[in-house]
Parts: C-alpha cells; structure tokens; sequence
C-alpha cells in the first residue's frame, strides 16, 4: 500500500517535471531556433486558418444567445440599453478567449498531438534526432510561434462576430436601439478589457501548443498509444484552459 | 571504431542487455544476428545515443557518448547514417524532399547542387521518376532504397541498420543486401547491420556477432559463426527447434 503510494507519487512528479521541463525547452528553444517562417507560416494557417469557419460559427450563436438572454435580464429592469455593453464585455472579457480557446484546442490541438504522436511511433522524430537535428526545431516551436500569434486574432475576430450575433438578436429581431447597443458599448469598454482578453487567449495558445506537442511527443506504442494521447491531450488542455483562465482572471480584473 | 564496454539496459524488470562488451572494426561490415527480441535494436540504438545505457560505456572514436549534452551527442551524431526498421521515411515530404533533408539542414550546398547530390544518391539506389512521389506510394522495397539514400546522402562515416530487409521478397533482399556491399565499397563506411537474414547475411558482413539473452555470445568472422561449435549459436544458424533457444 505504501509502496504502492509511493511510486504514484514518484510518478507523478516526474510527469510534472517532464512536462514544465518541455515548456520551458520550447520557449528556450523558440528563442534560440525558432524554426524557418515557412513552417510557422504553414502552422499559422493550420491553427488559424482552418479554425476560421468554426470560430465564426461559434461566435455567431455565442453573441445571439447572449443577446437574447441578456435582452430579458435587463428588460426586468428597464436597462435594455445596456446590452451592447453586457454582450461586448461578456465576450472580450471571458467568452471569446475561453471559447475560441476550447474550439481550437478541439480542432488543431487534438490534431498536433495526433501528428507528433505518428512521428514519434514510425521513428521520424528518432530519424532527425540521427540526423543530429532537433525535432523541437522541427516539431515544436513553429506550432508554439503559431498558437501564440493564431489565438488573439481567433479570439478578436470572436468578440467582433459576437458582438454583431448580439447586434442582430437584440436590436434587428428584439427592437433595442442601435444607437445604444454600440454607443453604450463604446462608453463602457475600456482598454483593459480588450488587453485581458488579449493576454488570455495569449496564454491558451501557449497552452494548446504546450500540451499538444507534450502529448504527441510523449505518445504511447502503436495506434492505441497515440488514440491514448490524443484523448488525454484535449481533456487536459481544455480543464488547464479553464483553471488557468480562473488565476488569470483573478489577477487581470 | 565503436566499443560496448560492460552495457546493462533494462526496461522495468525486463533486462535486454546484460553486461554486453562488443567491438566494431572501422571500415568494415558487422552483422548482429540473434533471435528477435532479444534487443539488436536496442543495441543499435545506443551505438547513437537514442538510448542511453543503465550502466557501462559506449564509445565512438575513442570518445564516450553516455550522459553527454545534447550538443555535444549532435557533434557525434554527425558522424552517422542510419536506415530505420520502419525506414522512417517522413511522410508528409516527397523523396526527393526527404534525400534533400540532410543537405538543406546541414550544408550551406546551393539548391542546383543539392539537386544534384539527391538524384545521384536515388540513381545509386536504383531510382529514377520517383522524385516527386510521397512514401506512401512506394513499395516496401523502394522505399528502403529511399532510406539507404537519405542515410549515405552526407556521406556518414558510420551507418547504422535495422534489419534492413525485413518484409522483403527473396529477391528484393539480395537487391538490397547488394546494394549495401556496393555502396559500402564506394564509400568505405563503417556498417553495422541487425538482421536475422541467414545465410544471406554471411555474403554481405565481414564480421558477425551473436546476441543472445542480452550478451554476446560469439563474434568473429562469417566462418568463424558457420563453424561455431557453440549449442545456441548452430541453432540459430540452422533454424532447428531443438536446443538451448526456446522462441515458443
């Protein structure tokens, strides 16, 4: 029983220092060799990109859900003027980061694990390292340079969607003045708002490509092992989104 | 010239080397043979670093590469070649892409010459019109031959194989076996192949080792082994059931 204790805890920290041994690699890494612009150009359209259709969709009925419920919240108090600002903060705020965030990590994040973890039971990754290459290079630090740069033009492109989903409910379908809904936006939305929506959705990037490349890299033998990886991937980049979005927001607000 | 002194590798409880020393000659060709999964692999895989050893050393050139950085295990890597089980062509290039790999990564060759370079390597191979094809198109055999391109493209001082002809048709093996001893003779490397390909492999090696149950069992030249009087090793080489090897 006390071995057995034991040597989970062993385990367990060994894992952890592997995995912040790996981040801390990759950002070493991205500032010795950051790997050529074609590649992080490549992954930039792989996360960013692709992930368009499925942020503007998500975005879209985000910003009218908010519309509606936030229109017959205010209504009870005659504030309906309010929801531009209830909607834009919302979103810029928490919604956009978070859920752009959990979007690509479904879409690109399971995909980059996925693709490591092939590399990895096929011997490519054993292959450059014969080469005296370093599959980091390679592998790893175009996907971190993308995720980082990708995720606060998703999550931009989130909070403006969504403002207009809201736009539409609200004020074409609901009747709000469209004067209101922006010009109270205007007036309640300041700077820090949009630098922490900003620095979140920065932030989950890093995650994204940190556990993604991690998991892929680390990948079990033959095509369970990668399955196994690809699963553990999105469930732990998605609950590390959602804990670190919570300290994040503690200290941004 | 590569020297295994006192090797032990385990994975959990499970030893696959045990106390190995094994010397390989420069410039000459060393089969490894033995049962699978015995770990020849794993053997390979430390003669380059991929796998570090749980006690003993391993040199290259008279200099240790147990526990060195990562740079400094590069400096050495330089000196090799190797062609995988599973090739480890990678899949989302092209051939041509893959043979080029090496020279793009590591000289300052202008494009025309690395063009140059790689369709010589695939014409020493035998390749020809397959430039532009990615390695799932390709036939196991060809795509060995791709492998044994990318592996001599920057002409390595060493060049590692695992079991180079595994999978193949008798036909394609001798292909290969071939092509190995041709290039081995056109540039003169040192060769260290793991195969369970007998007698074939007694054509191509200058020098033969044994692993059996993580150690070396006998090492000396093809005729040497064909000659042993050693129970495991006579029944290794005459695949019989009977003797001190129980696979089943």
């Amino acid at each position: 029983m006390v071995q057995a204790l034991g040597r989970v805890t062993i385990g367990t920290v060994r894992d952890l220092g592997k995995t912040g041994w790996f981040l801390l690699y990759s950002f070493y890494m991205i500032v010795r060799r950051p790997g050529s612009p074609v590649q992080i150009l490549k992954q930039m359209r792989f996360i960013g990109t692709k992930s368009l259709f499925v942020i503007v969709l998500t975005a879209a009925f985000t910003g009218m859900v908010l519309g509606l419920q936030g229109y017959y919240t205010l209504a009870k108090f005659g504030s309906e003027g309010m929801l531009g600002t209830a909607v834009a903060l919302s979103l810029i705020r928490e919604l956009g980061p978070v859920l752009a965030a959990l979007m690509v990590t479904g879409r690109a994040g399971s995909a980059i694990t996925a693709e490591i973890g092939i590399m990895r039971i096929s011997e490519q990754i054993d292959a450059l390292e014969t080469m005296a290459l370093d599959p980091f290079k390679y592998l790893v630090t175009p996907k971190f340079i993308a995720a980082m740069i990708s995720l606060p033009l998703l999550c931009a492109i989130f909070d403006v969607v969504g403002i207009y989903g809201g736009w539409l409910v609200g004020v074409k379908l609901l009747g709000v003045n469209p004067g209101a809904y922006f010009y109270e936006m205007e007036k309640s939305v300041v700077w820090r708002d949009v630098y922490s929506g900003v620095v979140k959705s920065f932030s989950f990037g890093v995650i994204i490509a940190w556990i993604g490349c991690y998991k892929g890299y680390y990948a079990g033998h033959g095509a369970e092992g990668v399955s196994r990886a690809t699963t553990e991937s999105v469930v732990l980049t998605s609950v590390l989104i959602l804990v670190w979005d919570y300290f994040l927001t503690s200290v941004l607000l | 010239m590569i020297r295994l002194r006192n090797v032990h590798k385990s994975f959990g409880s499970q030893k696959v080397l045990d106390d190995l020393s094994l010397e390989i000659p420069e410039g000459k060709i060393t089969a490894i043979i033995g049962p699978s999964g015995e770990g020849k692999s794993v053997l390979l895989k430390h003669l380059i670093g991929l796998l570090q050893p749980d006690s003993g050393q391993v040199d290259v050139d008279g200099e240790s590469i147990v526990g060195l950085r990562r740079s400094h295990l590069n400096r050495i890597r330089e000196k090799f070649g190797m062609l995988f089980q599973n090739v480890a062509l990678f899949d989302s290039m092209t051939c041509f892409e893959n043979v080029a790999f090496p020279l793009q990564e590591k000289t300052d060759l202008p494009k025309d010459e690395i063009r140059r370079r790689v369709l010589s390597a695939l014409e020493d191979v035998g390749l020809r019109n397959i430039e532009n094809k990615f390695p799932d198109e390709l036939s196991g055999g060809m795509k060995k031959r791709v492998g044994l391109a990318r592996a001599v493209v920057l002409n390595p001082k060493i060049i590692l194989f695992d079991e180079p002809t595994t999978g193949l048709d008798p036909i394609i093996k001798r292909a290969i076996h071939q092509l190995i001893k041709d290039t081995h003779e056109k540039f003169g490397f040192t060769a260290v192949i793991v195969s369970h390909e007998i007698p074939d492999i007694f054509d191509v090696a200058q020098n033969v080792a044994m692993l059996y149950r993580g150690k070396i069992l006998q090492h000396g030249s093809p005729s040497d082994i064909k000659n042993s009087t050693h129970p495991a090793v006579r029944q290794f080489i005459s695949g019989s059931l009977d003797g001190p090897i129980h696979m089943i």
